[in-house]
C-alpha cells in the first residue's frame, strides 16, 4: 500500500513540473477563465444592450433624428415638443389613472382573495387555478376577449338591456371619457391572480404561532390582519408593488388589442406613443425623448425603493 | 532546495494569511504536520479552522504565504493536484449518482483505467464495509452510511493527506462516537496524514496525536491533547477545553516570604509547588488561578497544600458523577466528585487542591 | 388548595353527564363560511366568464350571435369558425389563417427557450460558484436592466441586429428573447445554484472536475425542477410576446399574437366574432395547456419572478 502511494505521488509530480520552481502566480486574467468565457453573453447583454442601449437612446433623444438616427443636437427641443403634444399628455394622464387604480385594486383584490384562500377552505387549488389562469394568457388575448365582452351591441350592455333595463349603458370602449377604465377591467382580470399568488405566499410565510397567540388573546380576525399580519408582510407588499409598477409602465399590448388607442386618442399610453413615433411616424428623436421619459418615471419609482430596501439591509 | 522546505513534514503551512476584504481571517499562520500524524484543528465557530483546511485543500485562494504537501509547494495548484482527499460535514455526496459512481467520479474524471477503478473501489468498500451499498443512491442511506461513503471517496483517490471538515457534526451522539472509533481505526490501518477540523473537544481529545487550538485566525497552542489539557498556554485554551469548564478565581500574585502566593478575597493559595512557565517566578501582579473541577477534592480530610471552607449552592447530579457548585472568595466555583459522597445544597464543606495542578494566568491571559 | 375546593364541582359535572363533551359541533352554513365561499364564488365567476364567453361564441354561427346574447349556450354547435380561424382567416393580403402564425411562433419559441435557458443557467452557475472580479457588477447591471422599459432599448437593438444582418429574421428575434429573458432566468438559476450545498461543489473540485465538468455532471442532473420552471416561464412569456414580434420580424414571419391581433382588428370586411374568438382561443391554448399541466410549478415560477425585487 505504501508503494502505491509513492507511485501516486510520482504521477502527480510528472504532470505538474512546477513544484518548487514556481515563482509567479498564474495570470489574474486567466484564472477562472472558463467562468469568464461562459459569462460573455451576460456581460455583452448587460454592458452593450442594457447599459449601452439605454445611454444611446438617452443621447439621441437630444437630436432631431427623423427616419434615421443622426447626431444633430437640438437640446431639449424634442422634450418641449413632447410635452406640448396633446397625444402625449393624454397618454400620461391615462397612465396615471390606470397606474394608480390598478395598483390599488390589484393590491386590495389580490390580498382579499389570498386571505380568503388562506382560511383553510376546501377546493383551494381549484379556486387558485381559476384566479391565476388569465395570467398565463397573452395581453393580446385578454384585450380581444374584453373587447368582445364590452362590445355594446352584443356584450354585457346588450345582455343587461335584454333583461329589461333598457336604459342601461356600459360601453367603456366607445366612450372616450371612461375608455381607460375598460382597459383597467381587463388588466385587473389578467393581473390580480399574480398578486393573489404573491400575497398567498406571504401569508403562508407568517408564523402559525402569531395566529394562535391572536386567538388566545381574543383579537378579532380583521384586526389581526390589519394590525399584525399586514405590517409583517411589508416586504411582500413592497416587492409586489414594484412588480406591478414596472408592469404598468410597460403596458402596450393590451391597449393595442383592445382599443388601438381609440376612440380617437382617448386610450393612448406612453409605450404606444414611443412605438408609433419610432416605427410609423419616422420621428425617431420624438420616440427617443418619450422613451427617456418612461425611463425617468421608472427611475422615480425604483430608486427610492432600492434605497429603502438595500440601504436598510446594509445598515442591518 | 530551499531552507523553508520542510523535509520531514507531510503538510507545512508557512506564514499563511487570508483576508476577506478588510477582515483578516487567518494571520501569518504556521503549521507543520508530520508524516502519518493525526492533527485536529479545534476552536469555536468562526475561529478560522475550516478556512485553514479549505486553504490547504486549495478551495480558497490565499492572500499570502505558502503551503507544502509532501515537500512540494502546492500553493497555486488545483485541489485535485495536491494529493488530498476531503470529507465534508454534509457528506456532499452527489445525489443523482449511486454509491459506486460517487466513489469513482474523481477517478473517471482523471480517466483512470476501468480495472484500476474497480480495484480501488473494491478495496475502499472492503475497508469501510459498504460493499452491499454500492448500487444504492445516497438518499437511500443512513447518515452513518453516507459518511462512510464520503470517507470512501477520499480513500479511493489514494492520496497522501486526508482532510476532514467536521465530518461527524451532522450525526447523532451515538453514531458520532461509533464513527469516531472507526476513523481512529482507519488511521491506524492506513497511516496517512490526517487533518481533522472540529469544534467538539471530545473528538479532538480522543482522535488527535496533536491538537491545534485556534481562535481569531491564530493558532493558540499546538501540542499533544494531554499537554493542552493540563498545561494550557492561555486562559482561552484553558476555558475552551474541559467540560465542565475550568474554574477561574480572580486575584493577584503576591510575595510570601521566599515564595509567591495567590491571594483572592481572603483566600491564600501557596505557590511553592507550582511550576511557572518560564521556570522563574514572575513579578507580583493581577492574575487568575484556574483549576479543573475534577482536580478539587471535597471533604476529603487534611493534607492538601490548600484548603478552604465554602457553602454549597447547587448540586447537579450527572449520572456517573456529580457537579457541586459553591461560592469561593465570592466567586462561582465547581467541584466534580462521585455521586455517593455528594453534599446537599446549603451544606458547609471543606475543599482542597494541589496548586501544582492549577494554571495561573496573568492579566493578559497568558500562562504564568 | 384550589384543587381541593374545585374538585367536587368537577365530580358533579362528570357524574351528571352534563355539559359539552366530545368534538365541538361544526356548522357548515356558518355566517363566516357563507361570506368566504360566497365571495370566492363571485370572484371565480368573474375570472371564468371571459373564458366561457370565448368558448361559447367560437361555437356559434354568426346569425345566432347577432340575435342572441353572448352568455347563452350555442343552440347549434359548429366548428366552422375554428376551421376558418386556423386555415383561412385573412390578414391583409394573405388568407391562410392563424396556422402560419402558429408555426412561426413554434419556430420562435423552441429555439428561444433552449438558447435563453442554456445561457442563463450557465450564467447563474458561474455567478453562484465561480465568481470572478466584476461578476457581481455585471449581474447588477443585468438585474437593473430588467426594470428598464423595453421601449428604451428597442431601437438600439434594431441597429445591433441590422449590423449583424439578423434584423427581421427569426434568429434575430430568438436573440432578442434570449437577451430579455436573461435577467430573470439568470437570477432564478443563480439563486438555485447558490442554495445548493457548497460542499458538493468543493467535493467535485477535489475530485478534479472543472467548470464544465461540474456543470454538466453534477449541477445539471441535480437541478431538473428549476429547468422545468424556467421552461414554463419562457414558453408562456415568449409565446405571449407581442412587442418584440411586431418590432423585429417581417409580416411573413409574424408570431401568432401579432397575427391574431391583425386578424381581429382588421378593419376590412364584416366582423366575424365567432372566428375572432376561435382565433383568440387557439392562440391562448398553448400557454393555457402549459398552465394547467404544470400546476404547482407555474406558481413556483411566479414566486421566482417575485424574487426579482
Amino acid at each position: 500500500m505504501v508503494v502505491r502511494r509513492v507511485n501516486a505521488r510520482q504521477h502527480i509530480d510528472e504532470r505538474s513540473p512546477m513544484s518548487e520552481s514556481q515563482t509567479r502566480p498564474p495570470s489574474r486574467l486567466l484564472r477562472n477563465l472558463n467562468a469568464k468565457i461562459a459569462s460573455i453573453p451576460m456581460i455583452l447583454t448587460a454592458v452593450v444592450v442594457f447599459a449601452g442601449g439605454t445611454a444611446w437612446t438617452v443621447l439621441y433623444s437630444f437630436t432631431n433624428s427623423k427616419l434615421l438616427p443622426r447626431l444633430n443636437f437640438v437640446g431639449l427641443d424634442q422634450y418641449t415638443r413632447l410635452w406640448a403634444a396633446p397625444r402625449w399628455l393624454v397618454s400620461i394622464e391615462n397612465l396615471l389613472i390606470y397606474g394608480v387604480l390598478s395598483l390599488i385594486f390589484s393590491l386590495v383584490v389580490g390580498f382579499v382573495l389570498a386571505a380568503l384562500l388562506d382560511q383553510k377552505i376546501r377546493f383551494e387549488n381549484t379556486f387558485r387555478t381559476i384566479f391565476l389562469y388569465p395570467f398565463a394568457l397573452s395581453f393580446i388575448v385578454t384585450g380581444l376577449v374584453w373587447q368582445w365582452l364590452l362590445n355594446p351591441e352584443h356584450g354585457i350592455q346588450s345582455v343587461v338591456r335584454g333583461l329589461g333595463w333598457t336604459s342601461f349603458s356600459f360601453d367603456p370602449l366607445y366612450n372616450s371619457e371612461i375608455v381607460i377604465y375598460g382597459i383597467l377591467i381587463a388588466a385587473l382580470w389578467q393581473g390580480t391572480g399574480l398578486v393573489m399568488c404573491l400575497m398567498l405566499a406571504g401569508l403562508r410565510g407568517i408564523d402559525e404561532d402569531i395566529w394562535k397567540a391572536a386567538r388566545v388573546d381574543g383579537i378579532p380576525m380583521w384586526r389581526t390582519y390589519l394590525f399584525i399580519v399586514i405590517p409583517m408582510m411589508r416586504p411582500v407588499f413592497v416587492t409586489t408593488l414594484v412588480i406591478i409598477a414596472s408592469g404598468i409602465v410597460k403596458v402596450y399590448d393590451l391597449v393595442v388589442a383592445q382599443t388601438s388607442g381609440g376612440p380617437g386618442i382617448a386610450s393612448e399610453v406612453p409605450a404606444k406613443y414611443v412605438y408609433d413615433y419610432m416605427f410609423f411616424a419616422q420621428n425617431l428623436g420624438q420616440g427617443f425623448a418619450a422613451s427617456t421619459m418612461m425611463l425617468l418615471s421608472v427611475v422615480i419609482v425604483i430608486v427610492p425603493w432600492a434605497y429603502l430596501e438595500f440601504g436598510r439591509r446594509r445598515r442591518a | 532546495m530551499r531552507v523553508e522546505r520542510a523535509i520531514n513534514a507531510s503538510v507545512s503551512v508557512r506564514d499563511l494569511s487570508l483576508n476577506f476584504g478588510a477582515v483578516q481571517v487567518l494571520q501569518a499562520l504556521n503549521l507543520d504536520i508530520a508524516e502519518g500524524e493525526f492533527v485536529v484543528l479545534l476552536g469555536p465557530s468562526g475561529c478560522g479552522k475550516s478556512t485553514l483546511l479549505n486553504c490547504i485543500a486549495g478551495l480558497l485562494d490565499i492572500t499570502d504565504g505558502r503551503i507544502f504537501i509532501k515537500g512540494r509547494n502546492v500553493t497555486w495548484e488545483e485541489p485535485k493536484d495536491r494529493g488530498i482527499g476531503m470529507v465534508f460535514q454534509s457528506y456532499a455526496l452527489y445525489p443523482q449518482m449511486s454509491v459506486e459512481k460517487n466513489l469513482s467520479f474523481g477517478l473517471r474524471v482523471a480517466r483512470l483505467p476501468k480495472d484500476e477503478i474497480a480495484q480501488r473501489i473494491a478495496r475502499a468498500a472492503e475497508i469501510l464495509q459498504i460493499e452491499q451499498l454500492l448500487q444504492r443512491k445516497p438518499a437511500a442511506l443512513s447518515g452513518g452510511q453516507r459518511q462512510r461513503v464520503a470517507i470512501g471517496r477520499a480513500l479511493v483517490r489514494d492520496v497522501d493527506v486526508f482532510l476532514f471538515d467536521e465530518p461527524l457534526s451532522n450525526l447523532d451522539a451515538k453514531l458520532r462516537s461509533e464513527l469516531r472509533v472507526e476513523i481512529k481505526l482507519l488511521h491506524r490501518r492506513l497511516q496517512n496524514t490526517m487533518i481533522y477540523v472540529t469544534h467538539d473537544q471530545i473528538e479532538a481529545m480522543t482522535l488527535a496525536d496533536r491538537i491545534a487550538v485556534m481562535r481569531g485566525g491564530v493558532i493558540q497552542q499546538f501540542d499533544a491533547p494531554q499537554a493542552i489539557y493540563n498545561r494550557p498556554v492561555n486562559r482561552f485554551v484553558a476555558g475552551f477545553l474541559g467540560s465542565p469548564a475550568m474554574n477561574f478565581l480572580e486575584g493577584q500574585v503576591e510575595k510570601d516570604g521566599p515564595y509567591l502566593r495567590f491571594a483572592a478575597d481572603g483566600l491564600s493559595v501557596p505557590l511553592s509547588t507550582y511550576a511557572f512557565a518560564d521556570g522563574a517566578p514572575p513579578a507580583p501582579g493581577a492574575a487568575a488561578l484556574g483549576i479543573r473541577p475534577e482536580h478539587v477534592s471535597l471533604n476529603s480530610g487534611d493534607g492538601w497544600p490548600f484548603s478552604a471552607q465554602a457553602v454549597v449552592e447547587v448540586v447537579e447530579p450527572m449520572g456517573s458523577d456529580t457537579l457541586v457548585w459553591l461560592k469561593l472568595a465570592g466567586q462561582k466555583f465547581s467541584v466534580r466528585m462521585s455521586s455517593e459522597r455528594a453534599p446537599q445544597a446549603g451544606d458547609q464543606v471543606t475543599i482542597g487542591f494541589d496548586p501544582m495542578r492549577a494554571s495561573l494566568f496573568d492579566a493578559a491571559g497568558d500562562r504564568l | 388548595m384550589n384543587i381541593a375546593t374545585k374538585s367536587p364541582t368537577i365530580a358533579a359535572d362528570a357524574d351528571g353527564d352534563t355539559g359539552p363533551r366530545g368534538p365541538k359541533p361544526k356548522r357548515t352554513l356558518s355566517r363566516r363560511n357563507i361570506i368566504v365561499y360566497g365571495t370566492l364564488l363571485v370572484a371565480a365567476i368573474y375570472y371564468l366568464l371571459p373564458l366561457y364567453v370565448m368558448i361559447v361564441t367560437s361555437l356559434k354561427g354568426m346569425p345566432e350571435i347577432r340575435l342572441g346574447n353572448i352568455f347563452s349556450p350555442p343552440l347549434e354547435i359548429t366548428f366552422e369558425p375554428w376551421i376558418k380561424a386556423w386555415s383561412s382567416a385573412c390578414t391583409g393580403l394573405n388568407c391562410d389563417g392563424l396556422s402560419r402564425g402558429f408555426w412561426n411562433s413554434v419556430r420562435i419559441t423552441v429555439p428561444s427557450v433552449v438558447l435563453s435557458i442554456a445561457i442563463a443557467s450557465v450564467n447563474g452557475y458561474a455567478l453562484a460558484n465561480w465568481r470572478f472580479k466584476g461578476s457581481e457588477f455585471f449581474f447588477t447591471i443585468l438585474i437593473v436592466g430588467a426594470f428598464i422599459p423595453y421601449q428604451v432599448m428597442l431601437y438600439p437593438i434594431v441597429i445591433i441586429l441590422r449590423e449583424i444582418g439578423l434584423y427581421g429574421s427569426l434568429s434575430g428575434l430568438v436573440i432578442v428573447h434570449s437577451i430579455f429573458g436573461m435577467p430573470i432566468l439568470t437570477l432564478l438559476f443563480r439563486n438555485y445554484f447558490t442554495s445548493m450545498p457548497e460542499e458538493l461543489f468543493k467535493a467535485a473540485r477535489v475530485d478534479g472536475a472543472g467548470f464544465w465538468g461540474i456543470y454538466l455532471r453534477i449541477m445539471l442532473p441535480m437541478s431538473l425542477p428549476i429547468f422545468v420552471v424556467a421552461v414554463i416561464i419562457q414558453i408562456t412569456g415568449i409565446w405571449n410576446d407581442f412587442l418584440f414580434g411586431v418590432v423585429y420580424t417581417r409580416p411573413e414571419t409574424y408570431p401568432m399574437t401579432v397575427q391574431l391581433n391583425n386578424i381581429v382588428n382588421s378593419v376590412q370586411g364584416v366582423k366575424e366574432y365567432n372566428v375572432n374568438m376561435a382565433a383568440t382561443l387557439i392562440t391562448g391554448l398553448v400557454p393555457l395547456i402549459v398552465y394547467f399541466v404544470s400546476g404547482k410549478l407555474f406558481v413556483r415560477g411566479i414566486a421566482a419572478g417575485a424574487v426579482k425585487g
